[in-house]
């Protein structure tokens, strides 16, 4: 239990409660989710995991259809729900399994971008990289360098402070 | 092609032996509308792979890839499966073969033994494990392995105490089922067959008579396939790494080499066995990854042949990365080191001292042999074997023996790997089903309808299923903890952890449980979605639910693999990913697929050898093909060949080849055509052709991607300063011509690898060494004193080509190895070449004068890239194309209707290639025969209660497939042109589209539990 920072979702389910408890005194272990597409960034997920390459245990998948099906309310619910840093991979440009569903990945995360930079938090908290399905070593750096990115950011701070960081930012 | 009159041919098969090539063979007709008799001669199928612990160069696990496809072959309706069955004799003609079997008795009666393994539990009598290569002991009734298929009992008669005393019968007391039948008789029948592959596999040779490697006197010298039962979890040692004199774990491995390969002193097997030294490399990397201490490991080798996809890196990183030590040595003999269990290996190394060196355990890198039955069967069916004891095949046909009809396929082919086998199988396949076309049975692509009720899927009722994955996933994360987890989740009324959750007795389990429990939704906890959700789909739509209510965890590709310093960790993560999984399941409603018509006809890219090939082979099996070449001829580098290694002329080949492809009526060749654009998908491709500035539409329902390779043009070793200077494909060239300085040439010097095995180009070209020693003995036909050097850096001469490098070294041609470190010096000054190379073995540079330099160029891809991304399809870092498995799809692509062959996928020999081809057109075939294609499922879908009509969904569907309803002011997906990349759902303001089986609600969900 070392590794989720404690964190108060308003309605998880409440045999989470315990767990919650155990993770107290331990340094900040960020919390990173990953949309990872199916094609590419999945199956460079899963040739990492082939090649026994380790990276940081900090990371938690959501494998969907195509990046270009991540929306921006989703990563804001990411963050809302207390995600210190979110990763959004897909296909190489021009890759797409769908043609050109990455270009819509494209501009919503950078736009989601703006938004964190305009309510106050660090934009590079939320990372856009395409990764194929023969970029095992790839899946795994990117893992490794972006915990690193976020563990040096901090916790990603409550979204109740957001009016106080806005005036201070 | 076909002897038999069309209306005495007969559409069935029988594949002979139930390894990875047979089953592979079997699928493959199976799903193209033929009848399988499937032969197998123990009692389960499944072979040496299932025996395998881990498979080179992915550390795949052997059993978990292989399981789905065995699974398969069970439940496959037009598949028969044969256990405990020999072939007596074949009679008849291609077409129509009388097929005489022999079935030695079970004594179990499969319909009612229910695998609880009683029997074996009460029988008194123990029996060295075969399967275990003789390492414990099972009982004398047996199931074969764990995973097995069938998954049924055997009783050994040769062992029963009932057969040798005349009672006991212990096992038939306790069957809880009535399924022991010493009634049980040998039975006799005969079947009538179309065609007939032969895929019996080999057998690990056996060094006991090697009295150099103390194998039979010392325990702790054990065989590669012993190493493989010790790694293995289903093992005798459940996947301890210990030795077998006194379980202690071994500190320091070591292994041979060419243990009856490359051998004309002590056996008969001159060829190279083409797999040890990559089993050795992965077995090496694998102990290192079992063992709780560090080891240390080393390899004795006398030349490193790693010249399959991925092998070279593979090599490369155990080497580098993991510290596995490779001594480039002779053994002279192994010996007990004074008095103590562990081993004394004296050996030579190249600057020819002797040295010695102690080890705990030394693992022999047995060779492949054909087996006596197999020689019995070949002498019984009449067909030929070659020099090697292999079935004798044409490299231009290479999967066809000696008898019309008979096709023949994996090892028993001669020594190979895994993907190499089961290329070989699907082309085997394509070749029966080509011979057969006529009597083709139509393939119904229709999905199972559910049977009896349809539970109520309102509330949920979830099963969890924890695989431990043998020790993949149980090593690392706490898979009975996760078990006892997911159990207190919500809607969860039932989980368990399996060894293999993939296996067949887990998946009769699965549905057992399903209809006990009323499940109506699960939830399986083991490793990608990408592999094996297919197989847990079709268990539970067996079981009567809609296959999209599952959902897998993927515990082990993207958890226990990648933290394995951290269990707790680990375990942690699995629970959460489970408890992700349920949450989504939950939410999860039943989904349909709409059915859409196949065009049933192909196009192929690229018109060599590979092309020409596959578009020929999918003709021939009744389909329409386009072949479009970018040139204006046909034949691709086949046409500067001289000769495939065994000496066949190229030319007169290639010619038929190009005569039958351009008189066939079903094909269609485009010279001077390029792809330019690709639309559609699967079963409904539209693809626009450049043809000569023409721009041609083809509607086809599957692609071949032939596109092949190129020659590396070299910087190096003064390559275009001096006309001398030769790739081995313009030297085959100018031998042709008999060109003046190649005939009047004194000297000739080959350099190998010019481009290959380097940095920016890490991998071998697989081709190169055999051709130059092929020019080279060329060269010394003609003027038999000239003095031909070849340097090298190792000699990959695999399977029956080492007989090459033997006649070359007769003929008194001279191998001088260097490293990559220390490479040969080329001076061009003057007209007059000169080679420096160091000498290894007499430690001391020498100084050529060759008349000739022949450089053993790379093969590389060029724009690969553009047809690349005109498919949709992966290329790998070095530029070839990436299959969707490296060991058992190595001609799919993970996008469905799109398959690859010939040096576009990785550098390789002519016969390779045509196997290729024929598989890539096998597995297109499997495609066409299908009469419609599920669609949707996984579809966007619009709530249009929500809906605004503000047609932003519209605007960003690639597919065209939202279309605005005027009348009603919203918009509606047409489900057969959406293929669900969910991009509308994302644009949608209010989120009144979803995508199928990925909803807003379903994400959020998964979002909130993940951060929970």
């Amino acid at each position: 239990m070392k590794h989720w920072r404690d964190g108060c979702p308003d309605n998880a389910h409440p045999l989470y409660r315990e767990k919650r408890c155990t993770l107290k005194a331990t340094p900040f272990e960020p919390r990173i989710l990953a949309f990872l597409c199916n094609w590419c960034s999945y199956a460079g997920a899963d040739l990492a995991g082939v090649s026994r390459l380790q990276y940081p245990h900090n990371i938690r998948v959501i494998r969907v259809m195509c990046s270009g099906s991540v929306s921006p309310h989703h990563l804001l619910r990411a963050f809302r729900k207390g995600a210190d840093g979110v990763l959004v991979a897909g296909c190489h440009i021009g890759d797409c399994h769908y043609l050109k569903g990455n270009y819509m990945t494209l501009k919503r995360v950078r736009f989601m971008e703006e938004m964190l930079r305009f309510a106050g938090f660090d934009p590079a908290r939320l990372r856009l990289e395409w990764i194929s399905a023969a970029e095992g070593i790839r899946f795994a750096e990117v893992v490794r360098e972006f915990t690193a990115t976020v563990k040096g950011l901090g916790p990603m701070p409550s979204f109740d402070a957001v009016p106080r960081a806005f005036a201070m930012g | 092609m076909a002897s038999a009159a069309p209306e005495r041919l007969v559409g069935s098969v029988m594949v002979v032996g139930g390894g990875i090539a047979g089953v592979q063979a079997a699928l493959d007709l199976a799903e193209n509308g033929f009848p399988v008799h499937l032969v197998e001669n123990s009692a389960a199928i499944g072979g040496v792979m299932s025996a395998l612990d881990k498979t080179f160069p992915t550390n795949d696990c052997s059993m978990c890839i292989l399981s789905p496809k065995l699974v398969e072959c069970g439940r496959h309706p037009a598949i028969t499966i044969h256990t405990l069955t020999d072939v007596r004799s074949v009679g008849g003609e291609a077409g129509n073969f009388i097929v005489s079997l022999y079935r030695r008795a079970r004594y179990i009666d499969v319909q009612k033994c229910i695998a609880c393994g009683l029997c074996a539990e009460k029988c008194p009598r123990k029996v060295p494990d075969a399967y275990n290569m003789g390492l414990n002991h099972r009982k004398a009734v047996y199931v074969k392995y764990p995973q097995a298929v069938p998954l049924k009992y055997a009783i050994d008669r040769e062992h029963c105490i009932y057969f040798e005393k005349g009672k006991c019968r212990a096992c038939e007391k306790f069957c809880p089922t009535g399924a022991v039948n010493f009634d049980d008789r040998d039975t006799e029948h005969t079947l009538n067959v179309g065609s007939i592959i032969l895929a019996p596999g080999f057998q690990p040779f056996d060094p006991g008579t090697f009295d150099t490697c103390s194998y039979a006197q010392f325990p702790n010298v054990i065989t590669s396939m012993e190493f493989e039962r010790i790694l293995s979890p289903s093992g005798p040692s459940g996947g301890h790494l210990v030795r077998p004199s006194d379980g202690k774990e071994p500190a320091r491995i070591a292994w041979l080499q060419c243990i009856g390969s490359r051998n004309i002193n002590q056996c008969d097997n001159s060829y190279c066995s083409a797999v040890c030294c990559m089993y050795a490399i992965k077995e090496a990397v694998i102990a290192k990854e079992h063992s709780r201490q560090p080891i240390e490991t080393a390899v004795f080798f006398m030349d490193m042949r790693a010249s399959g996809k991925d092998f070279e890196k593979y090599y490369n990183l155990a080497s580098e990365g993991h510290g596995v030590r490779f001594v480039r040595s002779r053994i002279h003999s192994v010996e007990r080191f004074r008095g103590t269990e562990d081993c004394v290996i004296h050996y030579a190394e190249e600057d020819g001292m002797l040295r010695e060196e102690v080890f705990d355990l030394v693992v022999l890198s047995v060779g492949l042999e054909t087996s006596p039955a197999s020689v019995d069967l070949a002498a019984r069916l009449g067909i030929s074997l070659n020099e090697g004891r292999f079935a004798a095949t044409s490299p231009f046909d290479p999967v066809a023996t000696t008898r019309p009809g008979i096709y023949v396929c994996g090892a028993f082919q001669g020594p190979k790997d895994i993907p190499q086998s089961v290329m070989e199988a699907s082309a085997a396949a394509a070749q029966a089903a080509a011979l057969l076309v006529s009597a083709r049975r139509p393939v119904s692509g229709k999905p199972l309808e559910p049977e009896g009720v349809q539970p109520d899927v309102k509330e949920p009722r979830i099963a969890v299923f924890v695989c431990r994955c043998g020790i993949n996933i149980g090593s690392v994360v706490d898979t009975h903890a996760v078990e006892e987890y997911a159990r207190t989740l919500p809607w969860v009324v039932y989980a368990e952890e399996n060894l293999f959750t993939c296996s067949q007795d887990t998946q009769d389990r699965m549905k057992k449980i399903i209809r006990e429990y009323h499940i109506n939704r699960v939830v399986v906890a083991s490793c990608s979605p990408r592999t094996h959700e297919p197989l847990f789909q079709q268990t539970i739509q067996e079981a009567g639910l809609n296959k999209y209510l599952f959902e897998l965890a993927n515990i082990r590709d993207q958890d226990s693999w990648v933290h394995q310093c951290f269990p707790e960790e680990a375990t942690i993560k699995a629970k959460d990913l489970v408890r992700m999984a349920v949450s989504k399941v939950a939410l999860q409603q039943p989904l349909h697929e709409v059915r859409l018509p196949v065009t049933r006809s192909g196009l192929v890219i690229g018109g060599g050898v590979a092309g020409l090939e596959a578009g020929l082979s999918l003709a021939r099996q009744g389909y329409p093909v386009t072949i479009v070449e970018k040139k204006p001829q046909l034949g691709g580098h086949a046409a500067k060949l001289l000769s495939t290694w065994d000496g066949s002329p190229v030319a007169p080949y290639l010619h038929d080849l190009i005569r039958a492809v351009e008189t066939h009526p079903l094909v269609t060749v485009r010279r001077g055509g390029v792809v330019s654009d690709v639309m559609g998908f699967v079963g409904n491709f539209h693809t626009t052709l450049n043809v000569g500035g023409k721009q041609e539409e083809v509607h086809h329902g599957v692609a071949v991607i032939a596109t092949g390779g190129h020659s590396y043009r070299p910087v190096e070793y003064g390559y275009g300063s001096n006309p001398n200077i030769y790739l081995n494909l313009d030297l085959d060239q100018a031998i042709l011509r008999r060109d003046e300085p190649v005939v009047q040439a004194r000297c000739a010097v080959f350099i190998q690898c010019v481009g290959s095995r380097e940095p920016n180009r890490p991998y071998c070209s697989r081709v190169c060494c055999s051709h130059s020693i092929e020019n080279a003995l060329r060269l010394k036909e003609i003027k038999s004193d000239m003095d031909v050097f070849i340097l090298y850096r190792d000699i990959r001469t695999y399977g029956l080509r080492e007989n090459l490098y033997q006649e070359a070294r007769r003929r008194g041609i001279l191998f001088v190895r260097f490293d990559r470190e220390r490479k040969p010096r080329v001076m061009t000054g003057s007209d007059v070449l000169k080679v420096e190379v160091f000498d290894p073995i007499l430690r001391r540079t020498l100084i050529l004068g060759p008349d000739i330099l022949v450089l053993a160029s790379a093969i590389e891809t060029r724009e690969a890239d553009v047809v690349s991304k005109l498919f949709k399809v992966p290329l790998n870092p070095e530029g070839f194309f990436l299959e969707a498995h490296m060991k058992l799809r190595p001609v799919d692509f993970a996008t469905e209707g799109v398959f690859v062959a010939g040096l576009a996928h990785w550098p390789k020999p002519m016969e390779e290639c045509i196997a290729q081809a024929r598989a890539a057109a096998s597995r297109a075939a499997a495609v066409l025969a299908r009469d419609c294609i599920g669609a949707g499922g996984i579809a966007a879908w619009i709530d249009r209660e929500l809906c605004s009509g503000c047609r932003a969904c519209e605007e960003c569907c690639p597919f065209g497939a939202i279309a605005y309803i005027e009348q009603e002011a919203r918009c509606d997906v047409n489900q057969a042109l959406c293929k669900g990349c969910g991009t509308c759902a994302a644009a949608c303001p209010s989120e009144a589209v979803s995508l199928m089986g990925f909803t807003h609600l379903q994400l959020y969900r998964q979002i909130d539990e993940a951060l929970a």
